[in-house]
C-alpha cells in the first residue's frame, strides 16, 4: 500500500533571511520535498526602463549602477558602451583599461559576496564575514577612484569621469598580493569542507541542454561546463589583449557554481596584473559633444557581468532622451529556470540553489 | 579552605536553622529550595555570560570584535540586551494555542534545572545524589523535545511546524547514540552514580579508555542542543527561526537563554562522563576542585562554538543518515568492544 | 560544419524559404509574425546557423506599430543575429511564442506582455503578470501611459 501525503504550501519570502533581498517563492511542499515551486519577482520593481526614457543619456547612468549594485560598475559600463556604439565613438585607451581595472574590480567583489552569502545561506556565517572583511578591500579602491562605494556613477559616454589617484596604484597592487590568499582562505573553509560538500555537490544539477534553453549565463551555465563567457568567445572592449582563462565546471551542481566563482576571482586578479602593466598615460574621454544627441537607430550590446550576460538594447529617436531601452540583466533570466530547478529537492537544497544562481533583486526586477 | 567553601556555608546555614530550633527535616527541605534557587541562579547567570561569551569568540573567529560598549569590555551586553527584551511587547499572533504558546518559554528551564541537581560541582558537592544519575539525567534531558514541539506546533505557523517536526526527528534519532555512547562508560565505572563515575576515573578519564564514546556523545550532543552544524530546527536561513518564530520579547529570550542552560548541562555531563569531572589532573589539587569541573566544562562549552562557527548547517537527510548510519552502529561496537575488553581484563585479573 | 556567418549571408540563405523576410537597417532580420515561428526553428535546427542561444528579447512602441526584436547567439559558431516583428495592431497585438523553442523565452516574454502588453500566443498559462500587480491597469512601458511623477 502506498501512503499518501499531504502537499502543503509555504511563502518563502518575501521578507525571509535567504532570498537575497525581496524575493518571493511559494513553494509546494510534500514533508520536505519540493513538489513545485513558483517564483514571484517583482517586489522591487522601479521601472527603470520607464525612468530612462525621460532622462537625458548622461543621467541614464546613475540608474544603472542601482540595478547589480554589488557590481555597479560592470552596469554602468554596459550601458555606456551601447551609446558609444549608437554614436559610433572610439575610445582612448587608457579610459578602456580603467574601465577593466573597475570592471574586474566590481566582479571581484560580487563574487566575494555571492561565495559568502551562500556560505551564509548554508549556516557558515563565518564565510560570509571572511569575504565582507575582504570585500572592504575593494569598495575602498573603488571609493578611491570614484568617490563612492557601491553606486559609483563612475563611468560616461566616451570614457570615465575621473582619472585614478596616485594612492590606488600602491593599494591596488596590495590587494593584488593579497587575493590569492584571500581566494585560499575561501577553499579552506568551505570548498573543502565535509559538510559544505554534501550539500553542494550533486544538487541543483543544470545540464548544458536546460542551461542553453533557458538562456542562462554567467558562472551559473559555465557551472554545466558550457564555455560562455563573452570576454573570450566575443571579445569587447581590449579584453582580447589579456591572457587569462574561463573556469569550467563538470556537473552543473551548486558545488561548481561556487567553485568557479572563487576560480574567476584568481582569474580577474591575473587581468587586473596584466592591465596594470599594459597602461599608459593619455586621455580618458574622448571628444564627445556637450549634448549627447546619437543618431536615429537601435543598437545592441552585450558585456560579461559577475551574473552573466548584460545586454542593453537602446533605441534613440535622434533626441537628447533615449527612446527606449531595454536591459538584459542576467540574474533575472537565470532566475527564469529556479522553478523547474527545485522541483524534487528538500527545501533546505532550494536555499543553497537559490544562493548557487547568485541574483540580486535590483537587478532582476529593474 | 577555597576547596570546600560551598559545604561550608551549607553547614553554616544548616547549624543556624537548628541552633533556631527547626527541626531537622524541616531544615533539610529549607537547605534544599537554597541549593536549587542558587542553582537557578547560577544557570541564568551563566547563561547571559556564555551569550557574550558566543559573540566574542565568534567575533574573533570571525575577525570582528564584538560587543565593546554596553559595560566594561562589553561585558554588559547581554544583559542590556535581556532588559530591551523584557521591555517589549509579547505578541500572541492569531491561531495560536495560547497555553501551550506562553507556558513553553517557562518550561524550556525546567529541565537544565532538574538535570544541574545532580550533577557533581566539585568533591562532596551536589545539591542531590541519587544513585540513578545517569539515567536520570538522560530521561529528563529528552523532555526539552516535547517542549520544543509543543511550541512550534502551538505557533500556528507552517515554518515553526517544520521547525518543531525537525526537533522531534533530530532527537530521537540522536538520542540514542547518547544513551550507547554512555554506556560504555556505566560498564566501566559499573555505576550510574555520577560521584560514584568521577571517582573511578582517578587513575585515568574515560575519555583515553572510551575515546570513541566520548566522540559520540560529542556529537550527539551537539545535536541535543540544537547548535551548529545541526542547527536544523532553527536554521534561520531556511525555517527563520523553528520553532521560535513566532515569539517575541521575553518569550524569545527565554528561548534564546535556554539554549545556553541546555548547552551548560550536555558539556557538564560530558565533564563528569568524561573528563574527570571534579578531579585534578597531574594532582594539582591546591586549585580547589569545583574549579577544575568549571574549567573542564568551559573547555568543552569552547569547543563547541568553535564548531558552530566554523562549520555549515546539514541537511535533515544527512543528519538521519549520519545518526542511524554511522553513529547507532558506532556506539553499539564500542559497547561490545567494552564488553569483551572488560571480559578479557577481569580474566587475567587487572 | 557550420562556420561564422554574416547577417547578409543568413539572410541570403534564409531568402529561399522564406520570402518575405527583408534587411533592416542595422544588419537585423525583419519577419513577419506568421513565419517567426518556422524562421527560429530553421534557425535553431538546421546545423549550418546553429542559433542555439535566445540572448534578448523585448519590445519597442514606436507609437505606430510595435517592434519585437529578438536577438539570438550561436554558441558553436559565435555568430549573432537580431530579428524584429513589426506588429501593426495597435489595439491587440500578437504573436507566437518562442517559448516552446527555448524556455528562457518563458520569462522575458512575460516581462514583455507586463510592461508593453503584447499578447504570446501557443504556449499555455502564458503570458502573464511578473512584476506588477495581476490587477495593474495599462502597460507601463508604451509610450501613451498616463504616469505621474515623470520628469518631463
Amino acid at each position: 500500500m502506498k501512503t499518501q501525503t499531504q502537499t502543503y504550501s509555504l511563502n518563502l519570502g518575501p521578507q525571509h533571511p535567504s532570498t537575497h533581498g525581496v524575493f518571493r517563492i511559494i513553494l509546494e511542499l510534500d514533508g520536505e520535498f519540493v513538489v513545485k515551486a513558483t517564483p514571484v519577482p517583482g517586489y522591487l520593481h522601479r521601472g527603470i526602463e520607464k525612468l530612462a526614457e525621460a532622462r537625458t543619456y548622461t543621467q541614464v547612468i546613475p540608474y544603472t549602477d542601482r540595478m547589480d549594485y554589488l557590481a555597479g560598475m560592470l552596469m554602468n559600463w554596459g550601458y555606456v558602451m551601447s551609446v558609444e556604439k549608437l554614436m559610433s565613438l572610439e575610445i582612448p585607451e587608457r579610459a578602456e583599461y580603467i574601465r577593466v581595472i573597475v570592471g574586474e574590480l566590481s566582479r571581484i567583489a560580487s563574487h566575494m559576496m555571492s561565495v559568502g552569502a551562500l556560505g551564509a545561506d548554508l549556516g557558515a556565517l563565518t564565510a560570509f564575514t571572511y569575504t565582507f572583511r575582504d570585500r572592504e578591500y575593494v569598495m575602498d579602491l573603488l571609493e578611491m577612484t570614484s568617490g563612492s562605494r557601491m553606486t559609483f556613477n563612475y563611468m560616461r559616454v566616451g570614457g570615465v569621469v575621473k582619472d585614478f589617484p596616485p594612492e590606488f596604484y600602491p593599494a591596488l597592487k596590495h590587494f593584488l598580493s593579497e587575493l590569492p590568499g584571500m581566494c585560499d582562505e575561501y577553499d579552506g573553509l568551505l570548498t573543502g569542507n565535509e559538510i559544505f560538500i554534501a550539500r553542494t555537490k550533486n544538487i541543483g544539477i543544470i545540464t548544458p541542454e536546460m542551461g542553453i534553453n533557458y538562456s542562462l549565463s554567467g558562472p551559473t551555465i559555465r557551472g554545466s561546463g558550457v564555455n560562455l563567457d563573452l570576454r573570450k568567445t566575443r571579445p569587447y572592449s581590449i579584453y582580447d589583449r589579456f591572457d587569462f582563462q574561463v573556469p569550467l565546471g563538470e556537473n552543473g551542481d551548486c558545488y561548481d557554481r561556487f567553485r568557479l566563482r572563487i576560480e574567476e576571482m584568481r582569474q580577474s586578479g591575473k587581468i587586473i596584473q596584466q592591465a596594470l602593466e599594459q597602461i599608459e598615460e593619455g586621455p580618458i574621454m574622448a571628444k564627445v559633444p556637450k549634448i549627447i544627441k546619437p543618431p536615429v537607430g537601435d543598437v545592441y550590446t552585450e558585456i560579461e557581468s559577475s551574473k552573466g550576460i548584460y545586454g542593453s538594447y537602446l533605441v534613440s529617436d535622434g533626441s537628447t532622451k533615449p527612446y527606449r531601452i531595454h536591459f538584459r540583466r542576467p540574474s533575472f533570466i537565470n532566475l527564469g529556470y529556479l522553478g523547474d530547478l527545485c522541483k524534487g529537492w528538500k527545501l533546505a537544497d532550494v536555499i543553497a540553489i537559490l544562493g548557487s544562481i547568485d541574483i540580486v533583486l535590483g537587478e532582476v526586477d529593474c | 579552605m577555597l576547596e570546600s567553601i560551598f559545604i561550608e556555608i551549607a553547614d553554616i546555614i544548616r547549624y543556624w536553622f537548628l541552633d533556631l530550633g527547626t527541626p531537622e527535616l524541616l531544615t533539610e527541605i529549607i537547605l534544599m529550595l537554597i541549593k536549587l534557587s542558587a542553582i537557578l541562579g547560577f544557570i541564568i547567570v551563566n547563561a547571559l555570560w556564555l551569550v557574550y561569551m558566543e559573540r566574542k569568540v565568534a567575533a574573533y573567529i570571525q575577525s570582528r570584535i564584538g560587543p565593546i560598549h554596553t559595560g566594561p569590555k562589553g561585558l554588559l551586553q547581554t544583559a542590556a540586551d535581556i532588559l530591551k527584551l523584557m521591555g517589549k511587547e509579547i505578541i500572541l499572533p492569531d491561531g495560536i494555542n495560547r497555553i501551550i504558546f506562553i507556558l513553553m518559554p517557562i518550561l524550556i528551564f525546567v529541565p537544565p534545572l532538574m538535570t544541574w541537581a545532580v550533577i557533581p560541582f566539585g568533591r562532596d558537592m551536589t545539591a542531590v545524589d541519587i544513585d540513578m544519575g545517569v539515567f536520570y539525567i538522560l530521561a529528563v534531558g529528552s523532555l526539552s523535545t516535547i517542549i520544543f514541539w509543543a511550541a512550534g506546533w502551538a505557533s500556528n505557523n507552517k515554518y515553526s511546524l517544520i521547525g518543531g517536526m525537525r526537533v522531534v526527528a533530530q532527537m530521537v534519532s540522536y538520542e540514542l547514540p547518547l544513551v550507547l555512547g554512555l554506556l560504555g562508560v556505566v560498564m566501566i565505572s559499573g555505576s550510574l552514580n555520577l560521584n560514584q563515575i568521577v571517582i573511578a576515573q582517578d587513575n585515568v578519564w574515560f575519555i583515553f579508555t572510551q575515546p570513541i564514546a566520548f566522540l559520540i556523545y560529542l556529537i550527539a550532543g551537539i545535536s541535543e542542543t540544537n547548535r551548529a552544524p545541526f542547527d536544523l530546527v532553527e536554521g534561520e536561513s531556511e525555517i527563520i527561526a523553528g520553532p521560535y518564530t513566532e515569539y517575541s520579547g521575553m518569550g524569545f529570550a527565554l528561548f534564546f537563554l535556554a539554549e545556553y542552560a541546555n548547552m551548560m548541562v550536555v558539556s557538564a555531563v560530558c565533564t563528569v562522563m568524561f573528563l574527570g569531572g571534579w578531579l585534578a589532573p597531574f594532582g594539582m589539587d591546591f586549585i580547589p576542585s569545583w574549579v577544575w569541573f568549571f574549567l573542564k566544562m568551559y573547555f568543552i562549552i569552547f569547543l563547541f562554538m568553535w564548531i558552530r562557527w566554523t562549520y555549515p548547517r546539514m541537511r535533515v537527510d544527512h543528519l538521519m543518515a549520519f545518526g542511524w548510519k554511522v553513529l547507532v552502529p558506532l556506539s553499539l561496537a564500542n559497547i561490545f568492544v567494552t564488553g569483551a575488553c572488560i571480559y578479557i581484563f577481569r580474566g587475567i585479573g587487572w | 560544419m557550420a562556420k561564422y556567418l554574416q547577417p547578409e549571408e543568413i539572410i541570403w540563405k534564409l531568402k529561399s524559404n522564406f520570402p518575405g523576410i527583408r534587411l533592416g537597417e542595422e544588419q537585423d532580420l525583419i519577419v513577419k509574425s506568421e513565419d517567426l515561428i518556422s524562421i527560429m526553428t530553421e534557425l535553431k535546427d538546421n546545423q549550418e546557423f546553429s542559433m542555439d542561444y535566445l540572448t534578448n528579447l523585448t519590445a519597442v512602441d514606436y507609437q505606430e506599430d510595435f517592434r519585437l526584436v529578438y536577438n539570438l547567439f550561436s554558441l558553436t559558431c559565435g555568430h549573432s543575429l537580431m530579428l524584429k516583428v513589426v506588429l501593426l495592431d495597435r489595439e491587440n497585438p500578437e504573436v507566437p511564442s518562442l517559448s516552446n523553442l527555448w524556455a528562457g523565452a518563458i520569462w522575458q516574454e512575460r516581462e514583455v506582455y507586463d510592461l508593453m502588453g503584447i499578447n504570446f500566443t501557443g504556449f499555455p498559462d502564458h503570458p502573464s503578470r511578473i512584476f506588477l500587480d495581476d490587477d495593474f491597469e495599462g502597460y507601463p512601458l508604451r509610450k501613451d501611459f498616463q504616469w505621474q511623477g515623470g520628469r518631463e
